[in-house]
């Protein structure tokens, strides 16, 4: 394996695990933060690169499909969180699991209904429609690049969300004692609410950038959401950092496997998790749960 | 209802049940086997969840893998002997249990739901991505298995009436199985542990092995159901793995009433007819192209509205609590 073929794998796995990061960030928060398992997540994942579809296709521009179709999968979220999440916040997991198994089936079928089951095709904006090259056969996509700089973007805005603002203190207090927090007058049931919805626009989000590179095909949201509760479990519940890790750390396993191994290269991300089951039971930054 | 009442009831069930085949329509005995063949599928899982107190995910690995385990045990024009194969794909997946069991029981809550999920999807992958079970299109069990003593034929599985009787006989077996398991001093700490998993530690109970063996019991169960599947359908493929399988044995489980056995026998009867009523074209026409539509809509109601199921309604009818667990 030369240099040049090195590093396109490398920024290939960066770039995976990074959008990745996007759709298990938001998955570990309503976890971390509302004790919600929610099995429905990589359904917002799908729905974002519908839209983005649709939009892109009305407008002629993936940018302004972007920015029309993040305040709707924000809308989505908040009306969902009023109008079914609500209610479970007090109940066992289980009932949690058979809800959001509903809605997959729902948001599966509602997706027949109006994109029908085709695979569909989105096209690179012309601005980033560009290689960079390495060698004098191989060149990396300026795309890819420009989805990893995103990412992290929205990682660095995270992270500062959560620990620098006064925003971000709530939620973290709204975490460890949700009925202390609304004793001091706290609106607990709006940030449970803003918490969703943001949860929910990074998993939208990241179907929407990923679109032109993976197009828009049924069941895409299932897939994600798997590898998103293996990053979940490795990072452990509730940290952002862990999630990060976590995703980095599948990204590159599954890119080079692909590569190395092709054979066994569905099992890497399980077999890691497995490991990390026996050595870190609540994943390398959980505490103890 | 009296106590002697409810002791003979589910005799008198298996009698009528036993009696279905002579009414000699072949599409509803059919129809009844599978419901007989999901009612094993969900028992095992309300060991699991409603007696041990473990929410599974996953569930559809241990139905999956017997039947995989069948279809590479079958020479390929030629009968597999009922009795070693079934052990067999029982031993299959109580051994898959084990290990799975190992690594899963050292999670909780919802990391448990969301490790048993991903060790399943695991398997799916395994089937679907490798030639060992012939990738995505499944491998085919082109003879049913026979049940031969010496030179008499038991039973003949290609009759669908005789395999309708094999299916009600393993039911009814499973059914007592996990009644006396559960009236077991075993089965009353699976209650405690379900209640109050730290209590019982503190008690000296060896709480991990009892959930070990809880969970590949469960396994070993969900892996005669996956075996009749195997023989039903002719052929196993990655599709029996996936988690929407998962999902459905859960919802059977919750819309019958966890932690009441009798109930999941109900909830799989009730979830088998709905999709069968739901995907009817005669009746809904082009809708019924997208059953799923109304069946998403139907399990998120049973989630907010009845969370103790069928069972539960007819309890709180009766003025009890709807689990045994309950009054613990």
């Amino acid at each position: 394996m030369d240099f040049a073929f090195f590093l396109i794998q490398l920024l290939n796995g960066l770039q995976y695990g990074l959008l990745l990061f996007l759709v298990a960030s938001g998955l570990t928060l309503v976890f971390g933060i509302m004790g919600i398992i929610n099995l429905a997540h990589g359904s917002f994942y799908m729905v974002g690169a519908y839209l983005a579809w649709s939009l892109s296709s009305l407008t002629g521009s993936l940018t302004a499909a972007i920015l029309l179709a993040i305040p709707l999968t924000v809308v989505l979220g908040m009306a969902l969180e009023r109008l079914l999440f609500r209610h479970l916040y007090q109940r066992d997991h289980l009932y949690q699991v058979l809800l959001t198994y509903g809605l997959i089936l729902v948001f599966e079928e509602l997706r027949s209904l109006i994109w029908g089951d085709d695979v569909l095709g989105v096209a690179v904006p012309a601005l980033l429609n560009a290689s960079i090259p390495l060698t004098e056969n191989l060149s990396y996509p300026v795309y890819r690049l420009a989805i990893s700089g995103v990412c992290l973007l929205l990682a660095a805005a995270l992270y500062f969300l959560i620990q620098k603002t006064r925003l971000g203190m709530m939620i973290r207090a709204g975490a460890s004692n949700r009925d202390m927090v609304q004793s001091l007058g706290i609106d607990i049931k709006l940030i449970y609410t803003l918490v969703f919805a943001l949860g929910i626009a990074l998993a939208a989000f990241a179907g929407m950038i990923n679109a032109p590179l993976s197009s828009v095909f049924p069941n895409m949201g299932s897939q994600v959401l798997i590898i998103c509760f293996v990053v979940v479990v490795i990072g452990g519940i509730g940290s952002v950092k862990g999630a990060l890790a976590a995703s980095l750390m599948i990204g590159l396993a599954e890119t080079f496997g692909t590569v190395l191994v092709p054979e066994v290269a569905g099992m890497i991300v399980y077999v890691l998790m497995a490991i990390v089951l026996v050595w870190r039971p609540e994943g390398l930054f959980g505490g103890r749960a | 209802m009296n106590s002697r009442l409810q002791q003979f009831l589910p005799w008198f069930v298996v009698g009528l049940l036993a009696l279905f085949p002579l009414l000699e329509n072949t599409f509803y005995m059919q129809l009844l086997t599978k419901v007989l063949i999901m009612a094993i599928f969900a028992m095992s899982l309300d060991l699991l969840v409603g007696y041990t107190g473990l929410v599974s995910f996953g569930h559809a690995a241990y139905f999956g893998l017997a039947g995989y385990a069948l279809a590479l045990m079958v020479p390929k024009y030629e009968a597999v002997s009922l009795w070693w194969s079934l052990p067999a794909a029982i031993g299959v997946c109580a051994l898959f249990a084990l290990v799975t069991g190992m690594l899963v029981l050292r999670t909780r809550g919802i990391y448990f739901i969301m490790v048993t999920l991903a060790f399943a999807q695991m398997l799916f992958f395994v089937f679907h991505d490798t030639k060992l079970g012939g990738g995505s299109d499944g491998a085919y069990i082109y003879v049913k298995p026979a049940m031969k003593l010496g030179d008499f034929e038991m039973a003949n599985l290609e009759k669908p009436a005789q395999f309708y009787w094999l299916a009600l006989f393993l039911m009814a077996a499973t059914y007592l199985l996990l009644r006396r398991v559960l009236g077991s001093s075993f089965g009353r700490a699976l209650l405690g542990i379900k209640v109050n998993e730290h209590r019982m530690r503190a008690l000296g109970f060896p709480v991990f092995r009892y959930q070990l063996a809880s969970f590949t019991l469960s396994g070993s169960l969900a892996g005669i159901a996956g075996y009749l599947a195997a023989v039903q359908y002719g052929f196993g493929n990655p599709e029996i793995l996936s988690w929407h399988q998962s999902g459905a044995v859960l919802m059977m489980g919750i819309l019958g009433g966890m932690g009441t056995l009798y109930g999941s026998v109900i909830g799989a009867g009730a979830f088998v007819l709905l999709q069968e009523v739901l995907s009817n074209q005669a009746w809904f026409g082009a809708a019924a192209k997208h059953w799923q539509l109304a069946m998403g809509i139907f399990i998120m109601l049973v989630a907010l509205y009845m969370p103790q199921g069928l069972a539960g309604l007819a309890q709180k009818f009766r003025g009890k609590p709807a689990t045994e667990g309950a009054d613990e």
